[in-house]
């Protein structure tokens, strides 16, 4: 069985592009920026006591499942979530579901889901997709992050939604129960912005935000770079620039996003202010990836670029940043 | 970054997937750019799973030797660390640690091989086995 009308979305990132793709289909149409935006989700985290896969968290974006829940406000929107004791009970609900004609998100880890290519496998529980039909075993699944729809077998998903670690999705399955479709776009813009600036500048504690990626230059810099240490370094950025760059992270492809949202506010709300914090925000983003190149370099060992360089490199862009927040607060 | 500017540099971790990237065009509007992918991303990605594979390489050869335990190797092989494998397998981290002793883990009962295999996705066979 299929979901009749259900159109796949290639998106940015997993968790906003199905956020997106849902709604859209279930009669809200959003864009993938304004989902963003509007849910206040776009951050910069850097957890140092919590280790995955042996680093320190490194996040440029809220906890999972903050895209939906932060839209709560600004549409109305209530989500239909639950997470299952069993498996079994998990797939038949989510069979169920789709006999009922309903797509549904779900939280998944990547490692088990074998259209991933092999080097993407990373035990990373906090992936996003939705399925939106079955045949035989296997499940069609519309993973945003992939240009095309995929198929998954039956124990293979199942295994994805039991996978255990940091972030377990205990079976999480979700979708929209009902929505206000006329909601008021500059004030959820208003709130939204005022939210995203909030938590930037003028976050109690110094592990979000601006200030946080200020402490991780530091960090950086007293990384110890003699012996068996420097490979030890080499990872630890190697993993901050994996979690700003690779597939379904969001991280600095989040800068742009976020910039296509000021954007799309700005335009269809008539304000220049967002049109220019827009550009500004452009210019962060491109600040990032300078720092990735950095860090890339970095990791390679050679072309002389020391951990001096590279936190000087992430200080610009906290500055850079800093400059775009203080300009919305002054809107 | 300008639409002209998005990575596409074919990278093999995609393999023929792309991905997307916010963009200007040349009017300064935000599109979506399907990318094939950027070296930069590429890097950082195999250096993340090199780790592993060098980890598992290492405890295979120490393995056939007799000084580490096939557990020990199949951790490492499904990029997991003892910390990650403790909370999914449900034990806690000095007693995984234990079991990887190769002595120890010979002789575990058939009980907990199965819930490493679980915990691994591995068959009771492949999980007391070393590949070739």
């Amino acid at each position: 069985m299929i979901v009749a009308g259900f159109e796949h979305r290639h998106a940015g990132h997993c968790e906003s592009g199905v956020t997106a793709a849902l709604l859209s289909h279930y009669g809200l149409p959003l864009s993938e920026p304004m989902a963003l935006g509007l849910s206040v989700s776009m951050t910069f985290v850097h957890l140092q006591a919590i280790r995955i896969g042996g680093f320190p968290l490194t996040a440029y974006r809220m906890m999972p499942g903050s895209i939906y829940k932060g839209l709560g406000q600004a549409l109305d929107l209530r989500m239909h979530r639950r997470r299952y004791h069993s498996p079994d009970e998990a797939m038949q609900d989510l069979d169920h579901q789709l006999a009922a004609g309903r797509p549904v998100g779900l939280q998944t880890s990547v490692y088990w889901l074998p259209y991933f290519p092999a080097e993407m496998r990373f035990h990373f529980n906090a992936h996003n997709l939705i399925v939106y039909g079955k045949e035989a075993d296997e499940y069609l699944i519309s993973d945003p992050v992939f240009d095309r729809p995929q198929r998954c077998p039956r124990a293979d998903l199942q295994r994805a939604r039991y996978a255990s670690g940091a972030f377990a999705p205990r079976g999480l399955m979700y979708y929209p129960l009902s929505f206000n479709t006329a909601f008021d776009l500059e004030r959820a813009t208003n709130r939204a912005i005022e939210g995203t600036v909030r938590m930037m500048l003028s976050w109690p504690l110094p592990f979000v935000g601006v200030s946080a990626m200020r402490r991780l230059a530091a960090r950086i810099e007293r990384l110890p770079m003699r012996g068996d240490n420097a490979g030890y370094a080499r990872l630890y950025v190697g993993n901050i620039v994996r979690m700003q760059e690779e597939i379904g992270t969001g991280g600095a492809g989040f800068r742009f996003m976020y910039a296509a949202f000021l954007q799309e506010a700005g335009q269809r709300l008539s304000r220049p202010r967002l049109l220019e914090a827009s550009a500004a925000m452009t210019a962060t983003g491109d600040c990032w990836r300078e720092f990735a190149l950095l860090g890339a370099r970095f990791g390679r060992g050679k072309d002389g670029v020391n951990a001096d360089a590279l936190a000087a490199g992430l200080r610009r862009c906290a500055d850079c940043e800093e400059a775009v927040y203080r300009q919305l607060r002054s809107r | 970054m300008k639409q002209e500017d998005v990575p596409q540099q074919d990278i093999g971790l995609y393999q023929g997937n792309r991905k997307v990237m916010y963009a200007l065009d040349t009017d300064g509007n935000y599109v979506t750019v399907a990318s094939s992918g950027w070296e930069v991303e590429q890097q950082v990605t195999s250096a993340a799973c090199d780790e592993y594979r060098r980890l598992a390489d290492e405890v295979l050869t120490r393995a056939r030797a007799g000084l580490a335990s096939p557990l020990e190797y199949h951790m490492y092989a499904r990029r997991m660390d003892v910390a990650l494998l403790a909370e999914v397998a449900g034990l806690c981290r000095w007693r995984l640690r234990r079991h990887l002793h190769p002595q120890v883990f010979a002789k575990l009962g058939p009980r907990w091989y199965r819930r490493y295999a679980t915990a691994l996705g591995l068959t009771m066979q492949e999980l007391t086995s070393l590949p070739r």
